[in-house]
């Protein structure tokens, strides 16, 4: 009976979803049914519609590429704009012989090997149905003869197209950088977030620099054309038409002639300069020397230009103002002696006896000062004014490394700015936590000493010290550095201001910012490590020089500029800002192996300064290397008389 | 063992009807490929071999007995879990959304796991079950189902994580979900559906506006569906002919070897293609029934069910998308589309059903 009922219920559960199994059936062919119906519909009632659509007079959806944003100075001075010319363009699936194609086109129009290599690279990189450019930039000559002879080269054809101009070239390459094809990560990029189809038609994109950062303001709308064109692809007329919308104009802070003399005035130098407004962060100046030609990159570059720029020894590439990092030499000593006074470790009158090198207690290791024989006795003034080694281990070895790092982070060391800008890096500000995760080690006493005097593991960029120096200048208020000052809609040209508040305020102590602002002053007066280069200056100076080495010197050795292979001379710093009383212009200049901040670096700085706060140009002077090479030995080539200098 | 003995051995667990199906569905892909690849033939030599490899992944869980087969829900699907979980802490973000898994030797995306994953776990525990089954084992079965779509919806992948729930339901459907209770869930999710849309994404409501008015978005999402109507409908009764897709070849399609490949197949061969396809896809799903119906056990009476109806969806899915008539979801076309995670996730299936039948067949014997 039991097992009966357990047979009819295992029956009725068959029965059950067999019968839920048929319904499924059902709903399968209701799907199917479904895709039937509307494949008929669509394959026999609006066959004749869409047929339409594919074969006779394809609708056509051509996108309508907008004009590239403007990239003004703070006064208007154009820094990158677009003009128009005509470009030579091969579809090379509509081509039977590609090689004679272009062996018969050189023989109409100029094709140098450069065209050719770039152009196989291009067509590596896409479809054999997109048009490809051979030759950019026609002339109306080379135009009215291939004109002539177009009837004899299917597959090619003249387009006018918008190209991207940087009139300043070189000396604006790292600030603007450039824009380039569209490649596959770009597209990846675009489809992430959800602009691809603004980009269809678009071939540019901006790559690194302004251009890449600010590529959502530049770029603009692209508008849409719905022409009808019958099968050959010509188009018949226009249906529809959304018209594009310009991208936004960039005006930025950046002074152009502010730039150009600060290019100017580096010379031969390798190197980096920042100029800073300290009331609101906005960039002046922002150079790394040396440049490249942003134009080679904007129609592609071909391998062997590209080689000559990577394996330049100068690193035309690398943009020393946003990535190079350097030991900061004595430019942090401002800092740490604010430091010392912040925390109570030394006061104003404090003063030290200096023989020339600091011993930590208990170790025979002399940590040498620049000057042999010291500087005798030494108070925190004195220290800035003639850039005192000893004063400053002691200094550092008393405040120890958790409040120096604690310090130095709140004036941005050792993080990032956050200008407007990709690809910025954090410099190296140690701590005893980084050295554990990197060394594996604990931090010994011994670690501290060198940071004192901005050697050691410690690294900064041009910027992060350009961004310091305003901060400085500036009582303790700092702003993040920015370059765009404000976009400007191309439709409506109503202008849109970037925020500009401060970032951080130190609330630091009146007294000890007067004291340190002083010692500054005193650099730049006789006596002083940058007395030389201020000399005669209608405004007063705060600053500071710096060297920061480029390899060691041996225990007992002394460091000969001579003697050294020039790449391995010492790098030049010079920071200031000016007038010293309400400053207008903080600027940080580096030059690379040139030696003494006060011989080479703080000359340009005076230049750019000169300019700003006068409007002074310089004279353009000959080449002056000779006069570089004297000054990084240490012998000043006005006068002869060794000038006063540090580390 | 002589030869004919290791062909017998090597036969003894696949099932014909539903393997002369598949491969006649391969043939398709392989020759629709070949016009889409503009008469190249990587594509098609790649795509051989991710049947190649489907095909022995087939071989092996066909002749896995049933029970080996049940003992792999419970790993499996905590695995999937453990997978997803990974994901959604540690995964890679590509196109917007966080879906992949480094692993150190490759990425994986957990989600394929977990369409096998899900249904496998559901019947497993319906089996467990099975002597008494109440309201509350539904409700923990929905649960089984839920956590893993919740993830995966999360990630965002709204088109797998409905292809799932679909797999689930269809389990939870076939275990004999009262009626009532589906249409009082059917209820709540009209109800419901406001709640549901201002919870999307932006591109995942962009998805649906398309649906609604392609031309709104030409140059963008309704483009797909523009060039894939036109496609479809251009092919006409007959179609244009084997390689002679204007669309296809003049660089109209998107994806033309992946998602939309039934465009190309349609615009090529027509009305009377079609048909074809329907009917292949038809012969494979009712030989999937048949297997079904006559499964031994609840458990594979519920896999079977579930792994015939999900490949039905798929298909539905993918050509209802192209022709324009669901919005644009990220569903291959099953056994056509170039892939070779959704290849082995199907013959893996597969490779279920074919266990299914051929070891009930043993034991009746």
């Amino acid at each position: 009976m039991n097992k009966q009922v357990e047979l009819k219920n295992h029956q009725q559960e068959i029965f059950n979803f067999r019968l839920r199994l048929f319904i499924g059936i059902g709903f399968v062919s209701l799907l199917l049914g479904t895709l039937l119906a509307r494949f008929v519909y669509l394959q026999v009632m609006r066959h004749d519609y869409y047929h339409t659509l594919a074969e006779k007079n394809r609708i056509s959806i051509m996108p309508i590429v907008p004009n590239r944003g403007l990239i003004l100075d703070r006064n208007g001075v154009v820094l990158a704009h677009n003009y128009s010319g005509y470009t030579l363009e091969i579809t090379p699936s509509k081509v039977v012989n590609l090689q004679a194609t272009i062996d018969d086109l050189a023989r109409l129009v100029d094709i140098a090997p450069r065209d050719r290599k770039r152009f196989r690279k291009l067509q590596a990189e896409s479809h054999d149905f997109e048009t490809l450019m051979i030759r950019s930039r026609l002339s109306d000559d080379e135009v009215a003869r291939f004109a002539a002879q177009q009837y004899r080269f299917p597959g090619v054809e003249i387009k006018a197209r918008l190209f991207r101009e940087y009139p300043y070239s070189d000396k604006t390459s790292h600030l603007l950088g450039y824009i380039g094809r569209i490649n596959e990560a770009d597209v990846d990029r675009l489809e992430e977030n959800e602009s691809a189809a603004n980009y269809r038609g678009t071939d540019y994109i901006g790559k690194t620099g302004l251009e890449q950062y600010y590529e959502h303001e530049l770029h603009g709308t692209t508008g849409i054309e719905q022409v009808e064109v019958d099968s050959a692809g010509r188009a018949v007329r226009i249906l529809s038409r959304t018209p594009p919308v310009s991208g936004n104009t960039l005006v930025l802070s950046i002074d152009a002639k502010l730039q150009e003399i600060a290019e100017q005035a580096f010379g031969e130098y390798r190197g980096a300069l920042v100029a800073i407004d300290p009331a609101n962060g906005e960039v002046l100046a922002f150079v790394s020397r040396p440049g490249y030609d942003p134009s080679l990159f904007v129609d592609g570059i071909d391998a062997d230009s590209w080689k000559t720029l990577n394996d330049s020894p100068d690193h035309p590439l690398n943009n020393r103002v946003l990535r190079g990092q350097y030991p900061s030499g004595s430019t942090i000593k401002p800092f740490m002696a604010l430091a010392g006074l912040y925390y109570n470790i030394r006061s104003p009158s404090q003063t030290i006896s200096d023989p020339g090198f600091y011993t930590l207690s208990g170790s025979s290791h002399h940590y040498r000062d620049w000057k042999k024989g010291g500087h005798g006795t030494v108070d925190l003034f004195k220290s800035i004014v003639i850039s005192c080694d000893t004063y400053y281990y002691g200094l550092a070895v008393d405040l120890g490394i958790d409040n120096i790092f604690d310090f130095l982070t709140r004036f941005g060391f050792g993080k990032k700015t956050g200008i407007d800008l990709e690809g910025e890096t954090s410099g190296l500000l140690p701590s005893q936590e980084w050295k554990m995760k990197r060394f594996r080690q604990k931090w010994y006493t011994g670690d501290t000493v060198s940071v004192g005097i901005g050697q050691g593991y410690s690294l900064l960029t041009p910027l992060q010290l350009a961004a310091a120096t305003a901060t400085l200048a500036n009582d303790g208020v700092g702003y993040r550095p920015h370059l765009v000052r404000e976009v400007r809609n191309s439709a409506t040209l109503e202008a849109r201001r970037l925020e500009n508040k401060p970032t951080s305020d130190l609330k630091l102590d009146a007294a000890h910012l007067e004291l340190v602002k002083r010692a500054m002053v005193a650099v730049t007066q006789p006596g002083g490590t940058a007395s030389q280069a201020s000399a005669g200056a209608p405004y007063t100076i705060a600053g500071k020089t710096g060297t920061a080495q480029v390899v060691g010197i041996k225990q007992g050795e002394k460091y000969d500029a001579s003697k050294l292979d020039e790449r391995h001379r010492d790098h030049a710093w010079f920071m200031a800002f000016a007038p010293a009383e309400k400053p207008r212009i903080a600027v940080v200049v580096l030059a690379e192996n040139g030696g003494h901040g006060g011989g080479t670096a703080a000359p340009i700085a005076r230049k750019v300064m000169d300019y700003y706060l006068l409007g002074k140009v310089p004279p353009v002077e000959p080449k002056d290397l000779p006069q570089a090479v004297q000054a990084a030995s240490g012998v000043s080539a006005a006068s002869g008389v060794p000038e006063v200098e540090a580390d | 063992m002589n030869r004919r003995q290791l062909w017998q051995r090597f036969i003894a667990h696949l099932d014909f009807p539903l393997l002369a199906g598949m491969c006649l569905l391969m043939l398709a892909s392989l020759l629709t490929l070949y016009s889409a690849g503009e008469h190249n033939f990587d594509r098609v030599l790649a795509q051989g071999g991710n049947i190649l490899v489907a095909f022995c992944c087939l071989w092996v869980v066909a002749n896995l007995p049933l029970h080996y087969l049940m003992r792999t829900a419970v790993p499996i699907y905590v695995l999937g879990m453990l997978l997803l979980i990974g994901v959604a802490l540690f995964g890679e973000i590509s196109h917007g959304a966080r879906r992949w898994l480094n692993i150190g030797v490759a990425t994986i995306q957990p989600s394929e796991l977990m369409k096998i994953g899900v249904p496998l776990m559901m019947a497993w525990y319906f089996e467990k079950h099975e002597a008494s089954l109440t309201m509350k084992n539904y409700v923990v079965a929905a649960l089984l189902l839920l956590m893993p779509v919740g993830l995966i919806a999360r990630q965002p992948d709204l088109g797998t994580a409905l292809l799932i729930s679909a797999s689930g339901f269809y389990v939870l459907f076939l275990a004999g979900l009262s009626w009532r209770v589906m249409g009082g869930l059917f209820v709540t999710a009209v109800a419901s559906a406001p709640v549901m849309w201002s919870m999307l994404h932006d591109y995942q409501r962009h998805r649906i506006e398309m649906l609604l008015d392609p031309s709104k978005d030409a140059l963008g999402k309704g483009y797909h569906t523009i060039q894939g109507m036109i496609a479809v409908g251009s092919g006409g009764v007959f179609g244009k002919g084997y390689l002679n897709g204007t669309q296809t070849h003049l660089d109209f399609l998107p994806e033309r070897t992946t998602d939309f490949i039934f465009a190309v197949y349609s615009e090529e061969f027509g009305l009377i293609g079609n048909l074809i396809l329907l009917a292949m896809y038809f012969f494979v799903i009712a030989r999937g029934f048949v297997i079904t119906a006559n499964a031994s056990t609840y458990f594979t009476r519920l896999m079977a069910g579930s792994i015939t109806l999900t490949f039905a969806t798929y298909a539905f899915v993918n050509m209802g998308m192209v022709s324009g008539i669901l919005p644009i979801v990220g569903v291959p076309l099953p056994l056509v589309s170039y892939g070779g995670t959704s290849m082995l996730t199907l013959l893996l299936g597969f490779g279920m059903l074919m266990s299914i039948q051929t070891h009930m067949k043993l034991v009746k014997s």
